[in-house]
C-alpha cells in the first residue's frame, strides 16, 4: 500500500517536472521575478482557497497555525515553490488545485496588504 | 433511630456482604425462595396447600414508614469532613437519598448543592474549580447515563491530572429495583466503563465500608499523580434507616493526605550535577506547580541556574514577563540545550522531537547528540495501558519517578552547593542575555499583534488587548481559553500569580472550556478575584446549560468569545487531507462550519438569565462593550461577549 503510493508519487511529480520542462515558456511559478497578478481577484482567491484559515484574512499569520504572508511576501520563487512542495505542515497545493496564474493573484493580494500603524500609534499596545 | 427495624434493603445487601445469604435471611422469606421442581412441589403440597408467595423480596413494615436517620445523613457527615464546599450535579434518582441528605441534614452547607444541566458540565466544573481552589469539588452522578454522560469530562480531569471527586449513584440489589427506569439506570460495576481513567474505585456495600472508601478516595485522588476517583454509592444505603447494629459501628475516618513523593536523593544530586554544568541548560514545565509555592520554587531554581523555562502552560508556572520565561524562543533553546530539565511533561519525547504531518509522517530528534535529558514527573508513578495519553517513549538521562513541586527544593539546594565562583560568573553572563530576549520577545509580540488590528472579523490579539487593557488593574483570573486564540494572552499579559492561568482540558475533549471556567469562576468568587475567559463557539455548543448555572448560582465571570464560526481545528485538517489528496479545498467547510445560520450566542446567554452583547463584528464596539460586561461582573453575575473573530 504504501510502496504503491510512493510510486503513484514518484510518477505524478515526473509527470508534472516533464510537463514543465517542456512548455515553451516558462510557467509563473517557474520565473523568479513576481508575475502580474489581480490584488482583488487574488483577495477573493485567498478566501476561496483558504489560505486564510491558517494564515488570517488579512495574510497577518498566527503563531498557532501559520506565518503572516504580507505586507511584503517572500520572493516569489520561494513563495511558490513553497506552495507547490511544503517542507513543514502546509498541505501541497498542486496546479490541479490553484493554477499558476491564480497564484499570482493571490500574490498580488499579499504584496498589497498595507503595514499596520506603529505600535507606539495603538496605545492597547503600548 | 426507629425503634423498631423492617427487613430493609440494607439487611439484603449486609447479608450478601458476610457470608452464607441463606443462613441469615429470614426462614419465611428463605422458604418461599428454595427452588423446588414444579410436580414435586405440587405433590408436597396437596391440593389444600396455600399459594406460595411469589416474591421473596422482604416486605416493608406498614407502620415503620419514615425514618428520621438514614444512611445518607451518615454519608454527609463523611463528605462534610472531607471539606468539600460545592458538590456539581445533574439530579438523580439513584442518589435522591443523599441528596435529600445534602440540602436538608446537612443544610446545603458544605458542600452546598450546584444544579448542573449535564454531568459533563458538573465534573468539568470541578476540574476549573480544583485548578484555581488547589481542592477537589464532589460530583454526584447517575451510576449509569450520568456518568456515561460525565465520562469525557472524567478523561479530561485525568489526562490534567486533577483529583475530581465522584460520587455514583446506584440500586444494586435487583430484587429492589423499582421496575422500569429503575434497572435501566443500575448497573453491575458502574466503574468498569471508566476505570481505564479514574485512578481508584469502589462500590461499598455497608456505611462503614462507605465511610472507609470516601475517605480512602479522597487520599488517593490526592497524591501525586492527581486523577479523579469514583465511589459508587448504593440507593439502598442512602435511603435506608441506619441499623442499631449498624450505627454503633459508624465513624468518620480521620484522614491524613500523604505526602508528595520526592525524587531519590542520589538521583537529586546527579540531576544537580548536570545542571550547574551545562552551558545551555533549558528547564521546560508543563504541570509542574501545583500550588503558589510550585511557582517561586521554580523562580528560585531558574534563577539559581539562570536557566531559561520553557513554559508549557499545563498550569501557571512562572511568571509570563520573568525575564528568564523564554517560552517565546523555547524551540531554538531546546535544540542548542547541553541539558534539558523536564518538569511534568505530558510530552517529553514531543519536546525534543520534531514530526512531519504529511503524506508520509516522519520525525526526528531536534537536540544536540549527547544532550542530557532529566525527567521529573509523578506521572512515572501511575500508567494505565488502554488510553494513550502517555505519548512516545522518552530516552531519558535522569528520570525521577517523583512530584515535581516537591522535588524542587532539593534540587535548588543541591544546585547551591555545588556553585562556584567560575560557574555563576558563567550564570551571571547567560542571565543578562535572556533578559535581553524576553525584552524582545515582548516588543515583536507587540508588533506582530498590530497585524490586522483594525480587521474584521477581529482579530485576536486585538480582541485579547481589548481585554487586557480593562483587566490589568483587577485581581484578575483567565479561567479557561478555549478554540485557541493564538496565544495572544499568554504572550501580551502579565501572568504572575497562581490563579491567573489555570491550564487546558488535557485530553482536547472539546466541551471543557464553558464549565471548567464557571467552576474556575465558583473558586474565584469569595476570593473577589476577577474571572475571565476566552470562550470558543465549537466549546460553547457542547453543554451550553452551564451559562443557567452559573446565572443561577450568580457565579461572575466576563466570557469574551472567540467566534470563529466553526470547528476550526478540524477545517484544518479537512484542509489538509484535500490538499494531499490533490482535490482542492472548496468542500472543507463540509462538516466543520458552524454558520449557515450562524448561531446568536447572546440570545442563548440570555435565554439562560445571563447577561449577553453581541455579535460585535467591528473591534471600536469591542472596548465598550466590555467594560459595560465589567460592570454586571463586578455586580457578581456572569456575562457574555459574542466576538465574531478572525480564525485564529
Amino acid at each position: 500500500m504504501k510502496t504503491g503510493i510512493t510510486l503513484a508519487a514518484l510518477l505524478l511529480t515526473a509527470t508534472i517536472a516533464s510537463a514543465q520542462a517542456a512548455a515553451p515558456s516558462p510557467s509563473p511559478a517557474a520565473q523568479t521575478s513576481a508575475p502580474a497578478g489581480n490584488a482583488d481577484a487574488g483577495k477573493k482567491l485567498y478566501s476561496s482557497f483558504g489560505c486564510y484559515q491558517c494564515h488570517g484574512y488579512e495574510a497577518q499569520g498566527s503563531s498557532a497555525t501559520g506565518p503572516r504572508l504580507g505586507p511584503k511576501p517572500i520572493a516569489w520563487a520561494a513563495f511558490s515553490r513553497y506552495v507547490r512542495r511544503p517542507t513543514n505542515q502546509m498541505p501541497p497545493y498542486t496546479e490541479k488545485v490553484v493554477s499558476d496564474a491564480d497564484l499570482a493573484n493571490i500574490y498580488a493580494f499579499l504584496q498589497a496588504r498595507t503595514a499596520p500603524a506603529p505600535v507606539a500609534n495603538i496605545p492597547l499596545l503600548k | 433511630m426507629p425503634k423498631k427495624t423492617s427487613v430493609a434493603r440494607r439487611n439484603f445487601l449486609k447479608s450478601a456482604a458476610v457470608s452464607s445469604a441463606a443462613a441469615l435471611v429470614p426462614s419465611s422469606v428463605a422458604a418461599a425462595a428454595a427452588p423446588a421442581p414444579a410436580a414435586a412441589q405440587a405433590a408436597a403440597q396437596g391440593p389444600t396447600a396455600p399459594t406460595p408467595q411469589r416474591e421473596a423480596d422482604p416486605r416493608p413494615d406498614a407502620e415503620d414508614i419514615t425514618t428520621d436517620r438514614p444512611g445518607g445523613d451518615f454519608m454527609v457527615d463523611v463528605i462534610k469532613s472531607l471539606g468539600f464546599e460545592y458538590v456539581a450535579s445533574n439530579p438523580g434518582s439513584s442518589f435522591r437519598g443523599i441528596h435529600e441528605s445534602i440540602v436538608n441534614y446537612g443544610n446545603n452547607s458544605m458542600p452546598e448543592f450546584i444544579t448542573c444541566c449535564h454531568e459533563e458540565s458538573s465534573v468539568a466544573m470541578a476540574q476549573g474549580y480544583f485548578k484555581a481552589e488547589g481542592k477537589p469539588m464532589a460530583v454526584l452522578c447517575h451510576g449509569t447515563v450520568g456518568l456515561q454522560h460525565a465520562a469525557m469530562a472524567i478523561y479530561n480531569s485525568y489526562c490534567d491530572r486533577v483529583p475530581v471527586y465522584i460520587l455514583g449513584g446506584n440500586t444494586l440489589d435487583a430484587t429492589l429495583r423499582r421496575p422500569g427506569v429503575e434497572w435501566q439506570h443500575s448497573v453491575q460495576d458502574a466503574a468498569a466503563m471508566l476505570r481505564d481513567f479514574v485512578k481508584w474505585d469502589d462500590q461499598p456495600v455497608s456505611l462503614p465500608h462507605f465511610a472507609e472508601s470516601a475517605v480512602r478516595a479522597y487520599k488517593i485522588a490526592m497524591t501525586p499523580p492527581m486523577m479523579p476517583v469514583l465511589v459508587m454509592i448504593d440507593g439502598g444505603l442512602q435511603e435506608d434507616p441506619i441499623l442499631p447494629e449498624i450505627a454503633g459501628r459508624l465513624r468518620v475516618p480521620r484522614l491524613t493526605v500523604a505526602t508528595p513523593p520526592q525524587g531519590d536523593s542520589g538521583a537529586v544530586a546527579e540531576a544537580a550535577r548536570l545542571l550547574v554544568n551545562a552551558q545551555n541548560p533549558v528547564i521546560i514545565a508543563d504541570r509542574a506547580a501545583r500550588t503558589p509555592a510550585g511557582i517561586a520554587r521554580l523562580v528560585e531554581l531558574a534563577e539559581t541556574l539562570q536557566a531559561p523555562v520553557v513554559d508549557q502552560g499545563g498550569r501557571m508556572n512562572f511568571p509570563s514577563r520573568h525575564p528568564l520565561n523564554q517560552t517565546a524562543g523555547g524551540r531554538r533553546l531546546i535544540t542548542n540545550a547541553d541539558v534539558i530539565l523536564g518538569l511534568e511533561l505530558t510530552d517529553f519525547w514531543g519536546n525534543t522531537n520534531a514530526s512531519r504531518d504529511a503524506l508520509y509522517r516522519s520525525s526526528r530528534s531536534i537536540v544536540k547528540p549527547g544532550t542530557k535529558l532529566i525527567s521529573i514527573t509523578a506521572t512515572d508513578l501511575f500508567s494505565n495501558a488502554n488510553f494513550q495519553d502517555f505519548q512516545r517513549y522518552p530516552e531519558v538521562d535522569v528520570a525521577m519517578a517523583a512530584d515535581a513541586e516537591a522535588t524542587l527544593p532539593a534540587l535548588i539546594e543541591a544546585c547551591k552547593k555545588l556553585l562556584t565562583a567560575d560557574r555563576t560568573r558563567v550564570m551571571k553572563e547567560r542571565g543578562s542575555r535572556f533578559a535581553d530576549a524576553s525584552a524582545k520577545a515582548l516588543a515583536d509580540a507587540r508588533e506582530e499583534a498590530a497585524f490586522a488590528w483594525d480587521a474584521t472579523p477581529i482579530s485576536t490579539a486585538r480582541m485579547q488587548m481589548e481585554l487586557w487593557a480593562q483587566i490589568k488593574d483587577l485581581d484578575w483570573s483567565l479561567v479557561s481559553s478555549s478554540g485557541n486564540a493564538s496565544g495572544w494572552a499568554e504572550r501580551l499579559w502579565n501572568f504572575d500569580k497562581h490563579y491567573q492561568h489555570l491550564g487546558d482540558s488535557g485530553g482536547a475533549g472539546v466541551g471543557y472550556g464553558a464549565p471548567a471556567a464557571v467552576g474556575g469562576a465558583l473558586a474565584n468568587r469569595k476570593h473577589g478575584r476577577f474571572s475571565v475567559t476566552i470562550q470558543g463557539d465549537g466549546d460553547f455548543m457542547y453543554a451550553p446549560g452551564v451559562w443557567w448555572t452559573a446565572a443561577h448560582h450568580k457565579i461572575p465571570l466576563l466570557a469574551v468569545m472567540h467566534n470563529n464560526r466553526g470547528y476550526h481545528q478540524e477545517i484544518m485538517h479537512l484542509q489538509r487531507m484535500a490538499g494531499r489528496h490533490n482535490r482542492g479545498i472548496t468542500r472543507a467547510h463540509i462538516g466543520t462550519t458552524l454558520d449557515n445560520p450562524n448561531i446568536d450566542y447572546a440570545k442563548i446567554a440570555q435565554g439562560m438569565g445571563v447577561h449577553a452583547q453581541g455579535p460585535i463584528t467591528n473591534p471600536n464596539d469591542l472596548g465598550p462593550a466590555i467594560k459595560r460586561a465589567i460592570e454586571v461582573v463586578k455586580s457578581g453575575e456572569p456575562s457574555l461577549i459574542d466576538v465574531v473573530t478572525q480564525p485564529r
